[in-house]
C-alpha cells in the first residue's frame, strides 16, 4: 500500500501535465488568432481565422476542464489552496473565456448589425485577457503561495509581482506566435504571408521571455536555483536549454524557407519545453514552496478508480479528437470554410 | 451557525446560486435538444422525407449558439467549486471531484469531439457517419447529465463514504454504493425528463408562434411548422404525466431519506397524521408557523404516504440549525408543481386538438402553446431551488455544513467577482436570448440551407462584399 500511495501521485502529476501541456498547445493557438485579430482587421480575413478553429476550439477548452477536474479528484489539497490563492485571476479568465467562446457564434449572428464590432473586440480582449492571467497563474504558482495549516492564507493581490506579469506577457506572446504558426499551416495568400511576418517578431518577443523568465525563476527559491545547478542534475537539464535554441534555429529556417507546418511545430516544440523546465524546477511541489504531491492527494482508493477510467478512456478520446482534426484538416480559404 | 449571516458566506452562495442556475438552463436545453436533432436526422435517413432534413437544419443552428454557451458557463462551474467552496472540495473531493472527472472524461470530450463533426461536417463525412456523430453528442449530452446527478445526488444522500478521523475528509469505500446513491436513480429520471419537457415546450411555441404568424398572413403555415408542433404535442402529452409520476416518486424518496427538506417543502411545522396539504401559506421561521395558510384536509399525507393517515413530518422534529429555510422552498415546489400541472393540461388538451383534427387551426391553443415556451425552464429552475436549497445548512447532507464549507476568500474579492459575473452574464447570456429568440422568430423554410449562418461566414461576407477580391481566396495548396 505504501508503494502505492508513492507512486499514484507520481502517476497523476505525469497525466495532469500531459492533460495542461495539451490544453497550453491546444487552445493557446485559439487563443492566439483571437489575439491576432488585434492585427489582422479584414473582415473577409478574420472569418478565415475563425473558421481555421471553429470546429475544434470547443475540445480544445475541455482539456481546461480536465485539468481542473483532475486537480479537484486526485489533487484536492491543491485545488483547495491555489483556487482561492488565485481567486481573482482565475474569475477573470473565466469571464474572458466566456466572451471569447460566445464570440464565435456571436459574432457572426449579430453581422451587419452595430454589435458585431462589439464581438469581435470581445473575442480579442477575451483571447488576450485569457492568456495573460494564465501566464499570471502560472507564474504565481512558480513563486509560490502562503499556506497556513492546509489552507491559502494569503491576500488577494499577492500573485500580483513583476515575475508574475512577465509570465503573462510571455504567455501573450507565446500564444500569438501559436496562433500564427497554426494559420502559416492552415491559411494561403496574404493572410498566411502576415502571419509569416508577424510570427518572426513574436518569435523574438517569446525567445526573450522565455530567457527572462529561466533566469529569474531559479532566483525565487533556493531549491530551484540547486535543481538547475547541482551535479548530477544538470547533466538531465542542461540538454532544455541547448533544444530550446536548435528549435529558434529551426524556426528560423522554416520560416525562410515557405515550410507550411514547420513553424507551428518548433513553437509547439517550445511550449513543450519551458513547461517540462517548470515541471523539473517545481518537482517535486504541488503547491510551492509547502506542499508536495504527496501533502495534497486524495486517497489511494480515489486516485486508482479513477486511473482505471482514465487508462481506458484516454486513448479513446485521442483517438476521436485526432479523427475530428483529420476531417477538417487542408488549408481553408474563404470559399471552402466548413459550409 | 455563528457564521451564518457572514457576508462573505451568503456571497459565495448567492455567487454560486447564481452562476449555476443560469448554467443549468443551457445543459437541459442541450440535453433535449440534442436528443431532437438525432431523432430528426433518423427519420430523415429512414422516410427520406426532406421536412425532417429542413427541421434539423433549422434546430442545429439553435443547438450551435446554446451548446456554446453551455460550455463556457460550465467552465466556471468546474473551478467554482474550488474558488467558493475550498474546504468542500478538499473533504469531498476524493469523492465527487473524481466523478466530475469521469464527466469530463466520458461526456464532455465526447461531446465536443463531435459537435464540430455536427455542426460542419454534413458535407465532409458520409451521411451515416453524420447521424453517428449526432448521436455520440447527444448520448454525450446524457452520459453528462448521469454523473452530474450522481455527484449531487450523493450529496443529498451520501452513501459508500468513511470520515478520515484526522482530516475529516471523505473517503471512498464503495463506489458502487457512492454512484447509485439512493437519490440517483429518481433524480435522474426526474431532470431528463425535465429536459426534454423543457424543449419540447420551447418547439411547440416556436411552431405556434409561426402559425399564429402564417394566420394573420392569410396564409397556411409551412410542413416543417406543422411537424414541430406536432412533435412538441406529442412529447407534452406523453412526457408530462409521465414527469408527475417521476417528481411523485422523487418526493416519497425525499420523504424517506431528507424529511426535513420535505417539512419545509411543505411548511409543515408539526409532525402528524391525517395531514392536510398547504395550497398555499407564509412559512415563518421565527414564530414556527405558516401564516396564511390555505388548507386542503388530508391531502397533505395522500400526496405524501399514499394514505389517508401517514405520518408526515414536521419541521419542529429537527433543531432549529437544521432546518432549510421553508419560505424559499415553499414556493418554488408550489410553483414546479403548478407549472408541471399546467403543462400536462396542454398536452391533454392537444391529444384532444387531435382526436377532431384542429390540432393546427385552433388560435387559441396556439397562443397558450406561445406563452407556455418558458414552463418547462421555470418548472426545471424551481425544482432545482426545491432540491439545493431544502439541502441546506448542508452540503453534505448531514455531515458537512455549507458555513464550515466556504473558502478562506476575502469579501471584497467576492463582491467584486459577484458584480463581475452579474454584468458580463446579463450582457452574454442576454444577447444570446436576443439572438436565439430573432432566430427562432424566423420560420424554418422548406429547403433550409445547410449550414449554420454562423459559419457561412465565407459566403455572408463575399456577398457583403462584393467588390473586394482578396487574393486568399485562390486556392492555394
Amino acid at each position: 500500500m505504501m508503494d502505492f500511495a508513492y507512486w499514484l501521485p507520481i502517476i497523476w502529476a505525469v497525466i495532469l501535465v500531459a492533460a495542461i501541456s495539451i490544453y497550453v498547445v491546444l487552445d493557446g493557438f485559439d487563443l492566439g488568432i483571437g489575439m491576432l485579430f488585434a492585427l489582422e482587421r479584414h473582415p473577409d480575413r478574420r472569418d478565415v481565422m475563425v473558421n481555421t478553429i471553429a470546429p475544434v476550439w470547443d475540445g480544445n477548452e475541455t482539456w481546461m476542464v480536465l485539468g481542473g477536474a483532475v486537480l479537484y479528484g486526485v489533487f484536492p489539497g491543491a485545488y483547495a489552496t491555489l483556487l482561492p490563492a488565485f481567486y481573482l485571476p482565475i474569475v477573470l479568465m473565466l469571464l474572458a473565456l466566456i466572451f471569447r467562446g460566445v464570440a464565435f457564434e456571436f459574432r457572426v449572428m449579430t453581422r451587419g448589425t452595430g454589435r458585431e464590432g462589439m464581438w469581435n473586440a470581445g473575442f480579442m480582449a477575451g483571447s488576450a485577457i485569457a492568456a495573460f492571467c494564465q501566464g499570471a497563474i502560472l507564474g504565481g504558482v512558480v513563486q509560490g503561495i502562503r499556506v497556513v495549516d492546509g489552507a491559502f492564507a494569503g491576500g488577494p493581490l499577492d500573485w500580483l509581482t513583476p515575475f508574475s506579469i512577465l509570465c503573462g506577457l510571455s504567455v501573450m506572446c507565446g500564444y500569438a506566435l501559436l496562433g500564427a504558426t497554426w494559420l502559416i499551416w492552415r491559411t494561403t495568400g496574404v493572410l498566411e504571408a502576415s502571419c509569416r511576418r508577424w510570427a518572426a517578431r513574436l518569435a523574438v518577443g517569446l525567445f526573450i521571455g522565455i530567457v527572462a523568465v529561466s533566469l529569474w525563476t531559479p532566483l525565487l527559491h533556493a531549491p530551484y536555483l540547486r535543481r538547475w545547478t547541482d551535479w548530477p542534475n544538470i547533466a538531465f537539464v542542461a540538454p532544455v536549454p541547448v533544444l530550446v535554441v536548435v528549435l529558434g534555429a529551426l524556426f528560423v529556417m522554416g520560416l525562410r524557407r515557405g515550410h507550411s507546418k514547420g513553424p507551428f511545430l518548433c513553437a509547439l516544440g517550445w511550449f513543450f519545453l519551458c513547461l517540462s523546465g517548470l515541471g523539473i524546477t517545481v518537482w517535486p511541489y504541488a503547491v510551492p514552496p509547502g506542499l508536495t504531491l504527496w501533502d495534497v492527494s486524495s486517497p489511494p482508493s480515489s486516485q486508482f478508480f479513477q486511473l482505471i477510467g482514465t487508462a481506458i478512456l484516454l486513448p479513446i478520446i485521442l483517438t476521436y479528437t485526432i479523427y475530428s482534426y483529420h476531417v477538417f484538416r487542408g488549408k481553408v480559404t474563404q470559399t471552402d470554410g466548413y459550409h | 451557525m455563528q457564521y451564518a449571516h457572514d457576508p462573505a458566506l451568503l456571497l459565495a452562495r448567492f455567487q454560486f446560486a447564481f452562476t449555476v442556475g443560469v448554467h443549468i438552463i443551457f445543459p437541459a436545453f442541450s440535453i433535449g435538444l440534442a436528443a431532437y436533432l438525432a431523432v430528426l436526422e433518423g427519420l430523415w435517413l429512414r422516410t427520406g422525407r426532406p421536412v425532417f432534413l429542413d427541421l434539423y437544419r433549422y434546430w442545429i443552428k439553435v443547438f450551435s449558439i446554446v451548446f456554446g454557451m453551455g460550455v463556457v458557463s460550465g467552465l466556471v462551474m468546474s473551478y467554482e467549486f474550488g474558488t467558493n467552496w475550498s474546504v468542500f472540495s478538499k473533504k469531498a473531493g476524493p469523492i465527487t471531484g473524481v466523478l466530475l472527472s469521469y464527466e469530463v472524461m466520458t461526456a464532455f470530450f465526447l461531446e465536443a469531439g463531435f459537435l464540430g463533426v455536427m455542426l460542419f461536417g454534413m458535407n465532409k463525412v458520409g451521411r451515416g457517419l453524420h447521424f453517428a456523430a449526432t448521436c455520440c453528442v447527444s448520448v454525450g449530452t446524457l452520459i453528462s447529465m448521469t454523473w452530474i446527478l450522481s455527484s449531487n445526488s450523493w450529496m443529498q444522500t451520501p452513501r459508500g463514504y468513511t470520515i478520515d478521523p484526522a482530516t475529516g475528509r471523505f473517503m471512498p469505500a464503495d463506489w458502487l454504493a457512492i454512484i447509485f446513491n439512493p437519490s440517483f436513480p429518481f433524480r435522474l429520471v426526474h431532470m431528463g425528463l425535465a429536459a426534454f419537457l423543457s424543449v419540447a415546450f420551447i418547439v411547440g411555441a416556436t411552431g405556434a408562434w409561426h402559425m399564429l404568424k402564417a394566420r394573420k398572413a392569410g396564409k397556411i403555415s409551412s410542413e416543417p411548422v406543422r411537424v414541430m408542433f406536432s412533435m412538441a404535442m406529442w412529447m407534452a402529452a406523453i412526457v408530462a404525466p409521465l414527469q408527475i409520476l417521476a417528481g411523485d416518486a422523487h418526493g416519497l424518496n425525499t420523504l424517506k431519506y431528507q424529511p426535513a427538506k420535505i417539512a419545509a417543502m411543505e411548511g409543515d411545522w408539526v409532525s402528524e397524521d391525517h395531514a392536510p396539504e398547504l395550497l398555499f401559506g407564509i412559512p415563518n421561521m421565527k414564530t414556527e408557523h405558516t401564516d396564511y395558510a390555505v388548507k386542503l384536509p388530508l391531502a397533505g399525507s395522500l400526496i405524501l404516504t399514499h394514505s389517508l393517515n401517514g405520518k408526515v413530518p414536521g419541521m419542529k422534529d429537527f433543531p432549529r440549525d437544521q432546518r432549510p429555510p421553508s419560505p424559499v422552498i415553499f414556493f418554488s415546489f408550489r410553483i414546479m408543481v403548478a407549472l408541471g400541472m399546467l403543462m400536462m393540461l396542454v398536452g391533454l388538451w392537444s391529444l384532444w386538438l387531435r382526436r377532431n383534427s384542429t390540432l393546427f387551426t385552433n388560435p387559441l391553443f396556439h397562443r397558450v402553446a406561445l406563452c407556455m415556451a418558458p414552463a418547462g425552464f421555470l418548472a426545471l429552475l424551481c425544482g432545482w431551488i426545491t432540491t439545493e436549497v431544502g439541502r441546506q445548512p448542508w452540503t453534505v447532507y448531514g455531515l458537512l455544513r455549507t458555513s464550515d464549507s466556504v473558502s478562506p476568500v476575502a469579501l471584497s474579492s467576492m463582491a467584486f467577482s459577484m458584480t463581475a459575473f452579474v454584468v458580463v452574464y446579463v450582457l452574454v447570456f442576454g444577447s444570446g436570448l436576443g439572438i436565439l429568440v430573432r432566430m427562432l422568430g424566423r420560420a424554418p423554410q422548406e429547403g433550409e440551407h445547410d449550414t449554420p449562418p454562423s459559419h457561412a461566414s465565407g459566403i455572408l461576407a463575399t456577398s457583403m462584399h462584393p467588390g473586394v477580391i482578396d487574393p486568399s481566396t485562390g486556392k492555394g495548396a
